[in-house]
């Protein structure tokens, strides 16, 4: 360890090691720190995620590739069941990772591209100057350094801390959180070419429970509730009466928990000398809390925007704006127009989702896009979801594609 | 008031984190931090997957 370098990034997850990838790759001296001594264990990850946008960043490996899903089922409260094929279910299904291969492939990625990596090493303060950060205080091995940098990229997760050291609010409210739990179960009998979605208030209140391939028999079984709505029942709870109606012959081998914020676009991301990527920006997709691909393509964003900011010298705000305004037109459009569908759906009781799964009977699945299976329940459904409308016009009019592509 | 995070149930996700108001709670490695910043309003006990938190009275 050094004690300047160009570029720190605080965690070594998907959009940290992207991030610390693309700011190697630019030339830069880039240091990357994880408070854990292992890269990408535990997960916090239902682990699933879609071929294209991931192929945008890495070559897919058997190695850290568990399943090749074709499709996702999404299954309403009396069991109707609504199936969407495979390129064309949002984005959100593709392959089922095995994350803490995977996370390590990626770290590694920065590492070969120049980075210095520092395991079981945790930020503890940012060094603002000047209302500028200047670096970080961190603690390796119960000593404490300081470590200065030209900019801070801030990828330190859902338990974010970062961003609030530099005055930027990341909180999140309960009601703007999913609180998850899940388990690696053996002996699933599941179809493994799908991912399964269960929706209904009582499965899981402003929620759903997913069932995701995992190899082998294998399966990532979890469920995610509003924390709004969790008391009495907590997640891990409602998993376990799930698991008892629905897999009784399952044999649990992994727990895994954890938050997913789904509380669209916070206000700030950046401040004089830093940048937030990834789960730490709030980047996770409000429907699906998927976030790798989001954080992923934050990453690179803020590398990319990282040297061009050394470069000209100046690493304020004034430079830093164009990772604000580059991932709000993509990442963030999507998040808060899937923010709005969010809305709408927690609202609706299970005679509506059934309701809504029963207009689809007749539909063609074949070339169903997430927008194009939306735009059919919007058909036939308009007062239910009277609220979507300015989804479609805000599409019809932009004429993008729904889960944008890479520019 | 502060609260009492129980490492026994604790998972370490770190979603109580994310949710406090106040920024009191840190999730260092496997364990939950909390500083006197706290000031026990709960919100963090409401949405732990596990139930590992209690505001103490």
């Amino acid at each position: 360890m050094k004690d300047h370098y160009d570029v720190i990034v605080v965690g070594a997850g998907p959009g940290g090691s992207i991030a610390a990838k693309t700011a190697a790759k630019e030339g830069l001296d880039v240091l990357m720190i994880e408070k854990r001594q292992e890269i990408g264990d535990p997960i916090r990850c239902a682990e699933g995620v879609g071929k294209f946008h991931l192929k945008q960043h890495i070559e897919p490996d058997p190695r850290w590739i568990c399943a090749d899903v074709k499709g996702s089922c999404i299954i309403s409260p009396d069991g109707t069941r609504v199936e969407m094929a495979e390129e064309m279910s949002g984005g959100e299904v593709g392959y089922v990772l095995e994350r803490k291969i995977f996370d390590r492939a990626l770290a590694n990625e920065s590492a070969l591209a120049g980075a210095e990596v520092m395991v079981k090493t945790r930020a503890t303060d940012l060094i603002i100057e000047n209302d500028t950060v200047c670096g970080i205080k961190l603690m390796h091995l119960g000593k404490m350094h300081e470590v200065r940098s030209k900019i801070v990229i801030g990828a330190d997760g859902m338990e974010s801390k970062v961003g609030r050291w530099a005055g930027i609010e990341t909180a999140v409210k309960p009601s703007e959180m999913e609180t998850c739990a899940q388990y690696l179960v053996s002996n699933a009998n599941i179809d493994q070419e799908f991912c399964h979605f269960y929706l209904g208030n009582e499965i899981a209140p402003a929620g759903y429970v997913w069932m995701f391939p995992k190899g082998g028999n294998k399966a990532n079984v979890g469920i995610g509730i509003l924390g709004s709505k969790s008391g009495e029942d907590r997640a891990i709870d409602l998993l376990n009466d799930f698991m008892e109606k629905n897999m009784p012959d399952a044999k649990i081998i992994e727990m895994v928990i954890g938050g997913v914020p789904v509380c669209g676009t916070i206000d700030r991301t950046i401040a004089n000398g830093l940048m937030l990527v990834g789960d730490a920006a709030r980047q996770s997709d409000p429907i699906t809390g998927g976030g790798i691909i989001n954080a992923m393509n934050a990453g690179k964003m803020a590398g990319e925007i990282a040297a061009k900011a050394i470069r000209t010298g100046d690493c304020s705000t004034d430079t830093l704006q164009e990772y604000e305004e580059l991932w709000r037109k993509t990442i963030g459009k999507e998040i808060n127009n899937n923010l709005i569908v969010k809305e709408t759906f927690v609202n609706f009781t299970d005679e509506d989702l059934n309701s809504l799964a029963y207009s689809l009977k007749d539909v063609n699945f074949t070339s169903m896009s997430l927008l194009d299976l939306l735009k059919a329940l919007f058909k036939a459904n308009k007062k239910l979801l009277w609220d979507l409308r300015v989804i479609f016009k805000d599409f019809i009019k932009n004429d993008i594609d729904f889960k944008y592509k890479a520019e | 008031m502060s609260i009492s995070v129980n490492k026994y149930i604790c998972g370490y996700c770190g979603a109580c984190v994310g949710v406090c108001p106040t920024g009191a709670l840190e999730l260092v490695e496997t364990w939950i931090e909390v500083d006197n910043k706290c000031t026990g309003c709960g919100i963090c006990q409401k949405i732990c997957p596990l139930g590992a938190i209690e505001v103490n009275r």
